[in-house]
């Protein structure tokens, strides 16, 4: 099946999304080295090419679900660089006012429903989600995102039964980021610890329809296979499965990443510098960002065009850092709100 | 006012929620359990064609399904079967539903209503007799209902569907066949009101669910002796009506906790902690607990019976406190 490639003003645009996802990273960082955030964070560097492809998909209606890697999601669908990074902070100008953090941060107003860092604990929320939106008739899906680990969770296997059964409006985004298993070598754990050498067996078994993308960093693929999805879910056709491999990002320790690709240097796939560094053949044929920056100029786009865009985001991201050191914690006498919701 | 059962009360309450409010659905025909009563969810089926359906064997993904449709604008009903299922449930119910409103920040709300069957049934065995309100009441966030009665079990789980938080309704049993006068329209209890089910000066009995028609059974052979017995139903135990229970106790003076949950940390120890705590100048005796012992329950009826409250064995724990 040959897919159509993507026309410039729409690669463009998912381009933005991912450097937006990228130097909201490279902004976490910043404040981790400040000594700002609070407790263990889990970045989305390297996988921005699925997330940004699928977002773009979607329509304003869709519900979303994600996980504690939720940053590139967030960020990607349009919520305010600032309030998530006051978020991350624990700060009362976030999103959750502090309440989430980095695991929880959401935005409703997006689409966005419960953020669950429990591997897999979203699923059976998603399908909820999705089982509301089939009950209100209304022509809008669900997206789930979660990574391989969330195979292992056994409730997981128990929606897929569910979301088939009933024909669910549903696309289930699985990220596959345990390839490389960097993090393994490093002294971490490698995430996927599954008998299954095929992920997209799973969801097949219960009559799923299942894509997969081998290579995570296609946007073409990924934004038609998505948009196909979303498409069969709002027609009441049922769920679809979507796998892509992400290639793990070398800095990914699982709980402490270190920014060991430095800060993107986009100049790198422009023109004018060349990658550095141990992890400079990364850098080089790898990184989702600077590849699809390549694709763009292929197409016709110019550097200056990008170069422009990248100083927006980036004036946006530090205006956002900034945002965030300065807003207050939460005053303690509110530590217990929100314990039941008000009202009827 | 209309005479019916435990069991046809649930159903009244379900069809008025059903009848007012488009949004709310039933997942889960067993709800009455297997017994007598189980035909009775016929007439939902009859009424409302579509709006009840029935999944797989999968407590924990239902229970997730309930909380996330509640996420998405919907208002699930999800009975999850004999409470020990539930257990399979927790981490949906626990980690995801009882948390999403305050973890985020007031952004999500998730009102679903899970209904279990809870408490010693008779011939239930270890893994059908189970009552884990505690787990229930050591996880913040969620809403937790013992109907005692027929007009309770109709009045409280209308109030579930009318609140913005989760629920937890766990109903005995051995409640299906009793009967009481209810209303016959729409109405509803809300929670946090404790209600006094018998009136009396000598001792204050807090119980719920089954346990307070044991009680009231309890206080009409102590009567006899002379011995008035105030039974006080907390109906709900979150929130918990800490005044009307502070208020019956310094009436009486005497507080006896039955329960049919495992004695350590559970309700009734709460219960006679708080009043220690809050209420101490006006005991004249200590605080007492007659529940369950710490112990699985055994098929065998008479070690069942063993291990489990009884209305005898509150008569004679009341006989006791007042020598």
């Amino acid at each position: 099946m040959t897919i159509p490639q993507l026309d410039a003003t729409v690669r463009q645009r998912v381009f933005e999304r991912m450097l937006l996802m990228r130097r909201l990273e490279e902004g976490v960082f910043e404040l981790a080295d400040r000594g700002a955030m609070v407790g263990h964070f889990h970045v989305y560097i390297g996988q921005e090419a699925t997330g940004a492809a699928v977002l773009d998909a979607a329509g304003p209606d869709e519900l979303l679900l994600t996980t504690h890697r939720n940053h590139g999601h967030l960020v990607g669908r349009g919520a305010e660089p600032r309030r998530l990074l006051a978020e991350f902070l624990g700060r009362e100008g976030g999103l959750n006012r502090g309440r989430g953090g980095t695991l929880h941060a959401t935005d409703r107003a997006l689409g966005f429903l419960q953020t669950s860092a429990i591997v897999g604990g979203i699923v059976p929320l998603a399908i909820g989600a999705a089982y509301t939106l089939k009950n209100q008739n209304k022509a809008a899906a669900v997206i789930a995102f979660f990574g391989d680990g969330a195979l292992e969770e056994g409730y997981v296997f128990e929606a897929f039964n569910i979301a088939a059964l009933w024909k669910l409006p549903i696309v289930f985004v699985c990220e596959n980021n345990s390839v490389g298993a960097v993090g393994q070598q490093g002294g971490g754990y490698n995430t996927s610890v599954s008998a299954s050498t095929q992920f997209t067996a799973i969801p097949k078994v219960f009559g799923i329809e299942t894509r997969v993308f081998l290579d995570g960093n296609d946007v073409d693929g990924i934004r038609h296979a998505a948009s196909e999805a979303l498409q069969r879910a709002r027609q009441g056709l049922g769920p679809t499965f979507i796998e892509t491999v992400t290639t793990r990002w070398p800095g990914s320790q699982p709980l402490w990443p270190e920014l060991a690709t430095g800060v993107t240097n986009l100049a790198v796939a422009l023109g004018g510098a060349r990658a550095e560094g141990e992890h400079a053949d990364w850098i080089a044929h790898q990184d989702p960002v600077l590849r699809v920056a390549r694709e763009l100029l292929d197409q016709g786009v110019s550097a200056a065009t990008l170069d422009a865009l990248d100083a927006a985001i980036r004036q946006r991201i530090s205006e956002a850092i900034d945002f965030a050191l300065h807003s207050p914690d939460p005053q303690p006498a509110t530590a217990a709100d929100y314990l039941f919701a008000q009202g009827q | 006012m209309q005479r019916m059962t435990f069991a046809d009360a649930i159903i009244d309450g379900l069809c008025h929620a059903l009848r007012s409010d488009d949004s709310v659905s039933l997942i889960g025909s067993a709800l009455l359990g297997l017994g007598p009563h189980r035909r009775k969810v016929d007439r939902i089926k009859q009424q409302f064609p579509g709006r009840l359906l029935d999944g797989p064997t999968s407590e924990a993904a239902l229970a997730g399904l309930g909380a996330g449709a509640a996420m998405a604008g919907g208002r699930p009903f999800v009975d999850l079967g004999t409470a020990s299922f539930a257990l399979l449930a927790m981490p949906q119910i626990v980690n995801e539903a009882a948390v999403a409103h305050s973890m985020s920040g007031g952004q999500i709300t998730a009102p679903v209503v899970y209904h279990m069957l809870h408490g010693v049934r008779g011939g239930g065995g270890a893994q059908h007799s189970t009552s884990p309100q505690a787990l229930f009441w050591n996880s913040p966030g969620l809403q937790i209902v013992l109907p005692a009665s027929p007009r309770d079990a109709k009045g409280l789980i209308r109030h579930a569907f009318k609140t913005n938080s989760p629920t937890v309704i766990l109903n005995h049993a051995k409640l299906m066949p009793i009967e009481e006068d209810v209303p016959t329209g729409d109405f509803d209890i809300p929670f946090g009101q404790a209600d006094i089910k018998r009136a009396g000066r000598d001792i204050t009995i807090v119980a719920t669910s089954h346990l307070v028609q044991l009680a009231l059974e309890a206080a009409r052979t102590l009567s006899g002796s002379g011995i008035e017995v105030e039974v006080l139903d907390l109906r709900t135990l979150c929130p918990l009506d800490e005044d009307a229970l502070l208020a019956s106790v310094s009436r009486t003076g005497r507080l006896l906790v039955v329960d049919e949950c495992p004695l350590r940390c559970g309700p009734a120890s709460e219960i006679a902690a708080t009043v220690a705590e809050r209420a101490w100048s006006s005991l004249k005796q200590a605080p007492q607990r007659l529940t369950r012992a710490d112990a699985p329950i055994p098929c065998s009826a008479v070690l069942e019976a063993a291990l489990t409250p009884d209305a005898e064995k509150i008569v004679q724990r009341v006989m006791q406190m007042m020598r």
